[in-house]
C-alpha cells in the first residue's frame, strides 16, 4: 500500500514537469506581456530591457528549465500584474477556490445521490419526472448562463443575496474563511450552486442508471426471494454496488471543479485561483499561468490517488487482488 | 377638488423627500467598481491611465487636473519658466503626508530621483530634468536638458512621495515587475499627501480608503468619508452590482446597456466623448504590404489610395450605428480636449464613396485589392464592432478587407513595432499622457527613429521631414502661441496627404446612481475629489 502511494506520488512530479513543459512551450502564443508592463511612453530601449531582465527572449526550453530549477526551490517568481511573489498569491486565492469547491460538490452529491436513487425507485412519479427536467437544464444551460440568471433574480430583482464578491472572511492561521460570516455564507450560495448544478444533474443520472441495472441483478432477485425488506435491498445492496463508478466521476469531477470553477469565479468575482488564472491570461502574466497550471496538475494527480484508495475501502475484492 | 389632493400627496412626498434627506449622522461610504484593479500602489511602477487615476486618491504631483482637463496648481502653487531650461516651483506650505510629516523640497527631489531607478516606468518623465536644485524648503529649480515648454503638464503623473518614509521602509527604488526588490513597501503600501488614505489594501479584491482628516486643500466637493473600490471583471456581473444597489459608480459599462439603465429608476448611463482618439493606419512604408494580394508594390504608399480609404469610411454611421451616438467623429489622431486641438485639422472629414472609388480607379486598382486590417477585441469600445464595420465600408469601394481581430495582448504582440510591426492596417487608440499634442505628433506622425523613440507607435511608418522639422520646434517652443501654430500646421499637413484614417474620440461609460454627482473626466478618470454623496 505504501508503495503504491509512493510510486502515485513520484508518477505525479512527471505529470507536473509535463505539465509545465507543454505549458511554457504555449506561451509565446498567448500575446507579448511587455505592453502590458510598460505604459505607452516607455522607449524601445526600455522595453527591451525589461524583455531580456524576464528572460523573455530565451528559447522556451531555458525558460522551462529556469521555472522548473526556481520552483525546486519553492521559488514559482513574481507575478508581473500584481510584483508580488506568486507562490503569495496562490496562498491567498486558495482558500476561496477550496472552500467554492467543496461546498459545491457537498451540495452535488447531497442532493445527487437521493435524487438517483428516488428516481430510479420511482421511475413514473411525478416528482421523479420534475427532478430529470431539472437535470436536463443542468446538463444543457451553460454554466455562465445559471450564474448570470442566479444574479439577476437573487441579486438585482429580489436583492437577497450579493451579486459578486466572497463577503467578509475570518482569517484563522494563513486561512480566509467565508464560512463563518453571514456575509460570506450569503456570498457563497450562488456561485456554489452554479458551480454545483452541472455535478449534481450528473451524479443523479449516473446513480439513477447504475441502480436500475443493479436492480435487475440476480442478487438483488434473490435478496427479494429470501423476502428481506426494500429497505434493505435498496440501501445496503444496490446502493453500495452502485457506488464504484459514483466514487470515480464524483472524484473526477471534484478535480475539474476545482480546475474549471474558472467560469463561475469570473461570473461572480469569487476570488479564487479561476478567476487569477483568467486575469493572467489576459496580462500575460506568465509566472502565475504556470504555477496554476502545475498546481492544478498536481491537485488532479492526488485526487486520482484517493479515488484509487477509496476503491479499496469500497471493493473488497480489490483488497483480496492485491494480498 | 383634484387641486386640493394634489397638493396633499405632494406635501406628502415632500416630507417624505425630506425625512429621507436627514439620515442619522453615519459615514457616507461610496463603493466603486472598475473592470481591474490597479497594478500596484507604487506610482512610478506603471505609467498607464487608471492605475496612475487611482493612485491620484493618494499621491499628487506638482501640478495636476481638474474635472475639465486644465492644469492647476497642486503641491506646486506656482510655476514659471525663468529661462528655456529652466524651471521654478513655489511649493505649497502647510501639506502634510498621511504619516503627518511636512512636504517639503527634499520630497520633489527624492521622487525625481526614484523616478529614475531600475524598475520605474517613469523614466522617461524623469529624464525630462536633468537636474533639480533646492532653493529652500518651498522653492524647487529644475533645469532641463533642452528647453521644454511643458514641463508641469508633463509631470502632472509624476507623484510626490515622502523622502522619510520611503527610506524608512526601504522603498527609495521604484517596484520592479522582474522582483529584485521583491516585497517593495510600495507596491502595497502609500503615504502620500492626497484626500484619501489607504486603509485595505487586497489586490483584485478590495482597496479601502479613508478621508485624510489632515488633507491640505478643504475647498475639495467631495463630502466622501470612506470608499470601497471593487474590481468586477464581468461586464454583466458589474452592472448587475450596480443595478441591485451594492456599487455606487461602476465603469465602464457596455454601450448596449445604456438603454437598461436609463430604464432603470435610480441609476444612468454617464457617457461623454473620452480623449482619447480612435483611427487607422496604413503600412505606407514597406515596399510591399505583408498581408495583401498586391504584389511587387504597396498600394498606401499612392497618397491617392489612402484617401480613397478615408473617403470611403462613414464616421457618422459608425457614430451612429455603433456606438449609439455617444462617440465624437473626429477628423485627426488627437481629441477636442487635447492641448493644442484646432478644428481646422480636427474637423471629421465627410466621406464620399464615389470620389473614392474613383480616386482608387486612378491610382490603378478599378477592381480594389486586398488587405488584412488588425483590430483588438477588448481594448477599445466596440473595436470589433467598429472594425466590422469599416470593413463593409470599404468592400464598397473594392478594398477587401479579413479582418482579424484579437485579444489586446496578441493584437499588440503582432502589430507593435518591437513585435516586429507585422501588419499592413490597423486600428489603435491614442490618449497623450500629457494631454498635449506634441505627445501624439512624436509618437503617431514622427519620422520612425529607434534611438529617439520617436514614431514608437507611427505603425504604418508616416514619415514628412517638413513634420518632423515642426515637432522638434515644437517640443522647444516656449511662446505657446507660436507653438500652437506649428502644431496646427503639422496636423493640417499630415491630414492634407491623408496619413491616417481618424475614426473618433470614443465614449467613456459609467453607471451612476442617480443621487450621485460625479465628474466625467475626459481622461476617464474618477477623481474622488469630485464625487458628492446625497
Amino acid at each position: 500500500m505504501l508503495a503504491f502511494v509512493a510510486r502515485r506520488l513520484l508518477q505525479s512530479l512527471l505529470v507536473m514537469l509535463a505539465v509545465a513543459l507543454i505549458a511554457f512551450s504555449m506561451f509565446r502564443y498567448v500575446g507579448d506581456p511587455i505592453t502590458n508592463l510598460m505604459g505607452q511612453d516607455a522607449t524601445p530601449e526600455q522595453r527591451e530591457t525589461l524583455r531580456a531582465s524576464l528572460g523573455l527572449n530565451d528559447p522556451f526550453v531555458v525558460q522551462y528549465a529556469r521555472f522548473v530549477a526556481n520552483a525546486a526551490r519553492g521559488d514559482f517568481g513574481v507575478s508581473y500584474r500584481q510584483r508580488r511573489p506568486v507562490s503569495e498569491l496562490l496562498e491567498e486565492r486558495l482558500p476561496a477556490t477550496l472552500e467554492l469547491s467543496f461546498v459545491s460538490a457537498l451540495m452535488a452529491l447531497a442532493f445527487g445521490i437521493p435524487m438517483g436513487i428516488y428516481t430510479a425507485l420511482k421511475r413514473r412519479g411525478m416528482l421523479s419526472r420534475a427532478f430529470m427536467a431539472i437535470s436536463l437544464a443542468g446538463i444543457s444551460l451553460p454554466t455562465f448562463l445559471i450564474g448570470i440568471l442566479l444574479i439577476l433574480f437573487f441579486g438585482v430583482q429580489l436583492r437577497w443575496l450579493p451579486s459578486f464578491g466572497r463577503g467578509d472572511v475570518v482569517a484563522i492561521g494563513g486561512w480566509t474563511t467565508g464560512l463563518l460570516t453571514r456575509s460570506g455564507l450569503a456570498a457563497l450560495i450562488m456561485p456554489a450552486i452554479t458551480l454545483a448544478l452541472f455535478q449534481m444533474t450528473l451524479i443523479m443520472r449516473l446513480v439513477r442508471a447504475e441502480m436500475l441495472e443493479v436492480l435487475q441483478a440476480d442478487f438483488i432477485k434473490f435478496a427479494r426471494a429470501r423476502g428481506l425488506p426494500d429497505r434493505l435491498i435498496h440501501f445496503r445492496h444496490a446502493l453500495k454496488n452502485t457506488l464504484v463508478p459514483v466514487i470515480t466521476i464524483t472524484g473526477l469531477q471534484l478535480g475539474s471543479i476545482i480546475a474549471f470553477s474558472i467560469i463561475t469565479e469570473t461570473v461572480f468575482q469569487w476570488p479564487g485561483m479561476g478567476l487569477l488564472f483568467i486575469q493572467a491570461v489576459g496580462m500575460v502574466d506568465i509566472p502565475v499561468m504556470a504555477a496554476y497550471l502545475v498546481l492544478i496538475a498536481l491537485v488532479f494527480v492526488l485526487i486520482n490517488l484517493v479515488v484509487d484508495l477509496l476503491y479499496f475501502a469500497v471493493d473488497p475484492r480489490l483488497r483480496v487482488q492485491r494480498a | 377638488m383634484g387641486l386640493v389632493m394634489y397638493t396633499r400627496q405632494t406635501v406628502f412626498a415632500a416630507l417624505l423627500a425630506i425625512a429621507a434627506i436627514i439620515p442619522a449622522a453615519h459615514a457616507r461610504t461610496l463603493h466603486w467598481a472598475y473592470q481591474g484593479d490597479a497594478q500596484s500602489l507604487d506610482p512610478m511602477a506603471l505609467n498607464e491611465t487608471f492605475t496612475l487615476g487611482f493612485q491620484a486618491t493618494f499621491y499628487e504631483p506638482l501640478a495636476g487636473y481638474d474635472g475639465d482637463l486644465k492644469l492647476v496648481p497642486m503641491l506646486a502653487e506656482s510655476w514659471e519658466n525663468t529661462e528655456p531650461t529652466k524651471w521654478v516651483f513655489k511649493l505649497r506650505k502647510g501639506v502634510k503626508f498621511h504619516n503627518g510629516e511636512d512636504f517639503t523640497a527634499d520630497d520633489v527631489i527624492f521622487s525625481w530621483k526614484r523616478s529614475l531607478t531600475a524598475g520605474s516606468d517613469m523614466k522617461g518623465y524623469g529624464a525630462k530634468a536633468s537636474d533639480i536644485r533646492k532653493i529652500d524648503d518651498h522653492t524647487v529649480e529644475v533645469i532641463t536638458p533642452t528647453p521644454n515648454p511643458i514641463l508641469p503638464r508633463e509631470w502632472a503623473y509624476l507623484y510626490i512621495m515622502s523622502k522619510s518614509w520611503s527610506e524608512q521602509n526601504k522603498t527609495t527604488e521604484a517596484t520592479n515587475v522582474k522582483g529584485d526588490n521583491q516585497g517593495n513597501y510600495a507596491n502595497m503600501h502609500e503615504d502620500g499627501t492626497g484626500p484619501f488614505v489607504v486603509v485595505e489594501r487586497q489586490p483584485d479584491v478590495r482597496t479601502r480608503f479613508k478621508r485624510f482628516p489632515g488633507y491640505w486643500n478643504k475647498q475639495i466637493p467631495t463630502n466622501v468619508d470612506e470608499v470601497e473600490f471593487r474590481p468586477i471583471t464581468q461586464e454583466a456581473t458589474r452592472v448587475a452590482a450596480l443595478l441591485s444597489g451594492e456599487m455606487d459608480i461602476v465603469q465602464p459599462v457596455p454601450v448596449q446597456d445604456w438603454q437598461r439603465l436609463d430604464d432603470t429608476k435610480g441609476v444612468k448611463a454617464l457617457t461623454g466623448a473620452e480623449a482619447r482618439a480612435i483611427f487607422i493606419g496604413m503600412d505606407q512604408a514597406r515596399d510591399e504590404l505583408l498581408f495583401s494580394d498586391v504584389k511587387g508594390k504597396n498600394p498606401f504608399k499612392d497618397p491617392r489610395v489612402r484617401e480613397a480609404v478615408v473617403l470611403a469610411v462613414d464616421t457618422t454611421a459608425i457614430n451612429q450605428k455603433i456606438m449609439r451616438g455617444a462617440a465624437k467623429p473626429l477628423g485627426s489622431l488627437i481629441a477636442t480636449a487635447i492641448n493644442g486641438y484646432d478644428e481646422s485639422f480636427g474637423a471629421p472629414i465627410k466621406s464620399d464613396p464615389a470620389r473614392a472609388k474613383k480616386l482608387l480607379a486612378d491610382a490603378g486598382y478599378p477592381n480594389g485589392f486586398r488587405t488584412t486590417l488588425d483590430c483588438p477585441n477588448d481594448r477599445y469600445v466596440n473595436d470589433e464592432k467598429v472594425c466590422q464595420a469599416v470593413a463593409g465600408m470599404l468592400a464598397r469601394i473594392g478594398i477587401k478587407i479579413d479582418l482579424l481581430a484579437q485579444t489586446k495582448s496578441k493584437y499588440f504582440g503582432k502589430i507593435l513595432l518591437q513585435a516586429g510591426n507585422q501588419t499592413s492596417m490597423y486600428m489603435l487608440g491614442w490618449t497623450p499622457t500629457s494631454i498635449d499634442a506634441h505627445n501624439a505628433l512624436l509618437n503617431l506622425v514622427g519620422c520612425r527613429d529607434a534611438k529617439t523613440a520617436a514614431g514608437q507607435f507611427n505603425l504604418g511608418g508616416y514619415c514628412n521631414k517638413e513634420v518632423d522639422a515642426l515637432i522638434d520646434r515644437i517640443g522647444s517652443e516656449t511662446d505657446q502661441q507660436k507653438r500652437n501654430a506649428m502644431i496646427k500646421q503639422a496636423f493640417e499637413i499630415v491630414r492634407n496627404e491623408w496619413g491616417y484614417l481618424p475614426l473618433h474620440q470614443q465614449p467613456m461609460s459609467w453607471g451612476v446612481k442617480d443621487n450621485i454627482k460625479v465628474v466625467q473626466r475626459a481622461d476617464d478618470v474618477l477623481d474622488l475629489r469630485n464625487v458628492v454623496m446625497p
